[in-house]
Parts: structure tokens; C-alpha cells; sequence
């Protein structure tokens, strides 16, 4: 059992938001099919829901894409009733990606040797 | 047989030279050839049925000939046909453009097929539509409605193929029935064929969002790196009978495509993966696999189908009032302070004038996307920021609230914090909207021609 390290999501991942209304989707995919499992257990709907807890979403649901090393996350209700209705600048909520991608998210340190490794070297 | 499509655009206010590559691209392949142009957002619409009531002969894609102009001659010439949602609030109209566009190009015979029946205005009064509402309950007050639009399916695009349209010109479709008329028509799938109607719509997805498959809305610098952002290759997708295909773009273009690029897309606005609703099919996306088989070229198989649903979304707009901002910047030592001092000020006098009225603040730089209109990320983050400019936003029904904070901004340049600069404000009209699911049996699709010997 390796020891767990946090890092950004940024390091493991990357992510594309969608608006329907008043509902927002993250697509979050996996930078490489080893980090799946781990990211699938530390990811979790409810960590989501913390993550985006001042945006006060009324439910949050994770859908598991194992085939595209993918998570599908669906937050109701955060977009401040959106693109029609919010105040903010970002009323589809685009730039929510990123901030999900800002967050950190412990996973064991063996599964970053080896992509770190490779970074190093080019 | 392989069936090509390309993607000229994926909004209404996309790059109106993408579609010239692909078009000539499609130009050199063998096979049934498609371009389709996806222009339509959700308040599009009801903006073209506001300008259509102003002017009858209005109310489509004021960019419709910027998009289809250069590629027109290279389409009729080699037999490429258009489909292109770009008929917004007036299919004939738009239809009557490209036939004139053709005929000055020297092509007298052009025949353009027309889809309408999606618009539903007058279909079922307030009432009814609030009664139809799937989720909430904006229309409980019965707003007066400003347009109501429902999705149409693939079918009366393919009808209109079948018919030997050369253009085909709709209002409301769902986006990938764009790609999936045109494969029906090709193929000749089933309406009940849903593992094949679900793969057609997965090409349809793939490609109605233009470039943001092809590396557009991906690059991220030393992370996600593309090429050639500034003359990116919008997409082709090269189907096959048994509903598998390779998303590609034409050579030479900028872009990429891969794994990555393609997963984002897949899943972009997705909610369930195993019920992705259309008109046409529900698509279970969970069991599609990814190849990638060599530079710029995907692989996609797995998509299934379900039955596609009884009813029929439809988008219902309404007045949605008046949104007013307004900036003003501060700069240099203690910018930070001057622009929370511009807030509190901006804000203890729009309590005592117009308290009824909401104002957001943000300060762009520190914050400005990631808050909330309560501000609670925007009192815990500041920093010593020497260029602050702060956006004040308030929407409502009453113009003279609104106009109320816009004065309240400006009037800072006198009476606010030192230093307050470049003061810029905006009043907008707003479309609010809503969905409703209606009976199938209210709606009735109608293809009918204009051009050639229709």
C-alpha cells in the first residue's frame, strides 16, 4: 500500500463543462487509464458537492465511463438559474472546469512516478 | 459505402471560413457527401421570431450567407449537400436567399428543401405550456411568450434528401439530427433501427459543436497543446452502414484530433451517458469505445439505442427583463481598497434607492467568473491588486432601477474613491427561457421546396 500524496486534479485529469439551464455537467477525463481507479475513489459525488458547496447545488450525481477513463458529474441547480438569467459573467458556467480541475485529491504516490518520470525527461 | 460529413459550423457565431477546408476536403472524397452548419442556439431562436415580427422578410441567420456563400459553388458543383438549421424563426426565407446566392453563382436549378412545423407559439396558450414544464416552474405566472419552439428529428430531413433536395434548410431540429437525416437518407436505416439511429446521433453530437472536436475549446498550453489554432480544421466524420465511424479534419488544416479530444466532446453537455435524449432515439453512450488509428483519425463504435421518447422538447421563451452593467477600474497602490470602497459605496446607495433590486458585484481579475452573485468569494479573496476593474450587473423589469445603478456607477467618477476610471455601461434586453415536453401529436413536420421545378 503506497503512501497517498495530494495533488490537483489538474495533474491527473482534464475536464470540459456543459450548461443545460440551470444544470451544469463536467466531463472529467482521466490524462492516462491508470489513474481511473483511484481518482474513481477519491472523486466522489459528495466531494463534488463540497467542492461546489457555496454554488449550493440540490443534487449531485457521478456517472462512471470506464471505457473512456471518464466521469460524467451532473450539478443541479448552480448556475444562479443560467445563461438567460444569471448575474455573473459566466452564466453557462465554462470556466467551472477549471475550478473543479483547481481542486486537490489524495491518491497513492506510486501513480505518479511514472508520468512524473516522463515529464522530467523531455 | 462510406458516408461523409462535415461540419461548417457549430454556432451562430462561429467562424464563417471553416467550412471552405472542409468543403474541399469533401470535394475530393467518393460517396454521399454532407456539410452541415449548426447555428442555432437556444435564444437565437426566439431573438429571429422577435426580428421576423418586425420584418416578415427576416428572422433567419443574419450570417447565413457569410457561412454559405464561399462554399455554395464547390457544394453544387460536387454534388456536397447542405443541411443547415440556419432557417431559425424563417425557413423560407433563408431558403429563398440560398436559391437567389445559387442563381447569381450560375446555378438556376438549385433545390432547396424546406423543413418547418417546429414552430409551436401558437400551438398551446401560456397555460398550457406551464402545465408541460419539466423542471421548475417559470412559467407558473404565465408569462406573455415571446416563442416556443420544438425539437424536430431526423426524419423530415431525410424525407427532404429523399426528394433530391441539394440544400436543406431547417428552423428548431435537435443538433444531431443535423448529421443523422442525411445518414437515414444514405443508409437507408429504420426509424426503428435505434442501435444505428443512436450511432447517427452520435456522429451528429460529435460534430454539431464544429471545432470543439477537432481541438477548439482544448488547448492548454504546455498541457494540452494544438497546433494551428488560428486556421483550426473543423471535423469530418467518415460513417459506415453498421454505425461506426472515424472523426476526422481536412489535411492541412490546424487542430488535432485524438483520444482527448474527442472524450471531452463526447460527453459535452451529457447528463445521464445511458439516456442521452433526442427526438429521433435515447443514446446510451456508456459502452462506446475509442480507437485511435493514426494521426487525426478516432475510431468510434459501441453506441446503442433505446426507443426514442413520446414526447417532444420544446424551448419555450418568455421576457426575461432588462440586465444593466456597468465598470469602472482603479489602479496603482491601495487599487484593492479603492475598488471595495467603490462596491460598498455603489451598493449602501442602491439599498436606499431601489432596495427591492439585486446587485451583483465582481471584480474582474480576483474574481469575476468563479463567485456568486452573493458575494461570499468576493469578501474572502482580495489581494493587493494594482488594476481592479469592478462589473456591477442587476436585472429586472424596471427600467428605471436599472438605469438607477447605471447612473450610480458612473456618477463614482466624481463622487467615489480616487483614481476610478474608464466607466463603461450597457443595458440589455433579456430572453428568458424555459422546457416543456409536448404530445408528438401537436406537432406535425412539413417538408415541402423552393427553387429548380419545385
Amino acid at each position: 500500500m503506497s503512501a497517498l500524496v495530494e495533488v490537483p486534479l489538474y495533474e491527473l485529469a482534464h475536464a470540459r463543462s456543459g450548461d443545460k439551464g440551470n444544470r451544469l455537467n463536467i466531463a472529467v477525463v482521466c490524462r492516462e487509464s491508470a489513474f481511473y481507479p483511484a481518482l474513481s475513489a477519491t472523486l466522489t459525488a459528495e466531494r463534488l458537492a463540497g467542492i461546489f458547496a457555496s454554488r449550493r447545488p440540490s443534487r449531485v450525481v457521478r456517472y462512471e465511463l470506464p471505457k473512456l477513463y471518464a466521469f460524467n458529474f451532473v450539478l443541479d441547480d448552480v448556475l444562479e438559474g443560467g445563461v438567460n438569467a444569471s448575474l455573473g459573467l459566466d452564466g453557462h458556467g465554462k470556466s467551472l472546469s477549471f475550478l473543479l480541475l483547481a481542486a486537490f485529491v489524495s491518491v497513492p504516490a506510486a501513480l505518479l512516478e511514472p508520468s512524473r518520470l516522463r515529464s522530467a525527461a523531455e | 459505402m462510406t458516408v461523409f460529413i462535415g461540419a461548417g459550423a457549430g454556432f451562430a457565431g462561429d467562424r464563417t471560413d471553416a467550412a471552405g477546408p472542409v468543403a474541399g476536403a469533401l470535394a475530393k472524397r467518393d460517396g454521399p457527401r454532407f456539410l452541415m452548419f449548426e447555428t442555432l442556439a437556444e435564444r437565437t431562436l426566439a431573438l429571429a421570431q422577435v426580428e421576423r415580427r418586425r420584418d416578415p422578410s427576416r428572422g433567419y441567420n443574419p450570417s447565413l450567407e457569410a457561412f454559405v456563400g464561399p462554399v455554395l459553388k464547390t457544394c453544387l458543383e460536387n454534388q456536397i449537400r447542405i443541411v443547415g438549421n440556419f432557417g431559425a424563426a424563417n425557413p423560407r426565407g433563408a431558403a429563398e436567399c440560398i436559391v437567389a446566392m445559387a442563381r447569381k453563382a450560375g446555378f438556376p436549378a438549385i433545390r432547396v428543401g424546406v423543413v418547418e412545423g417546429d414552430d409551436v407559439t401558437n400551438v398551446l396558450s401560456s397555460e398550457q405550456f406551464a402545465a408541460r414544464e419539466t423542471a421548475g416552474a417559470l412559467l407558473a405566472d404565465a408569462p406573455p411568450i415571446v416563442a416556443a419552439n420544438v425539437y424536430l428529428g431526423a426524419a423530415p430531413i431525410a424525407r427532404a434528401l429523399d426528394e433530391r433536395a441539394d440544400v436543406v434548410v431547417t428552423g428548431r431540429v435537435a443538433d444531431p439530427s443535423l448529421a443523422l437525416g442525411p445518414l437515414i437518407h444514405a443508409f437507408g436505416w429504420r426509424l426503428e433501427d435505434w442501435d444505428r439511429l443512436a450511432a447517427g446521433t452520435l456522429v451528429g453530437h460529435l460534430l454539431e459543436c464544429g471545432a470543439q472536436v477537432t481541438g477548439g475549446y482544448f488547448a492548454d498550453p504546455g498541457v494540452k497543446d494544438v497546433p494551428g489554432m488560428d486556421a483550426i480544421g473543423y471535423p469530418i466524420a467518415e460513417v459506415e452502414q453498421d454505425g461506426s465511424f472515424v472523426i476526422t479534419k481536412p489535411e492541412g488544416t490546424g487542430g488535432l484530433v485524438d483520444r482527448r479530444t474527442v472524450t471531452e466532446q463526447v460527453l459535452y453537455e451529457i447528463h445521464d451517458p445511458a439516456a442521452y435524449l433526442t427526438p429521433d432515439v435515447v443514446l446510451d453512450l456508456t459502452a462506446v469505445e475509442l480507437a485511435e488509428l493514426g494521426r487525426d483519425r478516432v475510431r468510434l463504435t459501441g453506441a446503442r439505442g433505446k426507443p426514442a421518447p413520446e414526447t417532444l422538447k420544446a424551448t419555450v421563451c418568455f421576457d426575461g427583463g432588462l440586465l444593466g452593467e456597468a465598470e469602472i477600474s482603479y489602479g496603482g497602490p491601495n487599487a484593492a481598497a479603492r475598488a471595495r470602497l467603490a462596491i460598498r459605496t455603489v451598493k449602501a446607495r442602491m439599498a436606499r434607492r431601489a432596495p427591492e433590486l439585486q446587485v451583483r458585484a465582481d471584480a474582474i481579475g480576483l474574481v469575476s467568473i468563479l463567485g456568486d452573485s452573493a458575494g461570499s468569494e468576493l469578501a474572502s479573496s482580495w489581494h493587493d491588486a494594482t488594476d481592479v476593474r469592478v462589473r456591477f450587473a442587476a436585472q429586472g423589469h424596471e427600467a428605471g432601477e436599472i438605469d438607477l445603478l447605471m447612473g450610480e456607477v458612473e456618477a463614482l467618477y466624481c463622487a467615489g474613491p480616487a483614481g476610478g476610471a474608464g466607466v463603461r455601461r450597457r443595458i440589455t434586453p433579456r430572453l428568458a427561457s424555459a422546457s416543456c415536453l409536448i404530445e408528438r401529436k401537436l406537432v406535425a413536420p412539413a417538408v415541402y421546396f423552393v427553387g429548380g421545378n419545385a
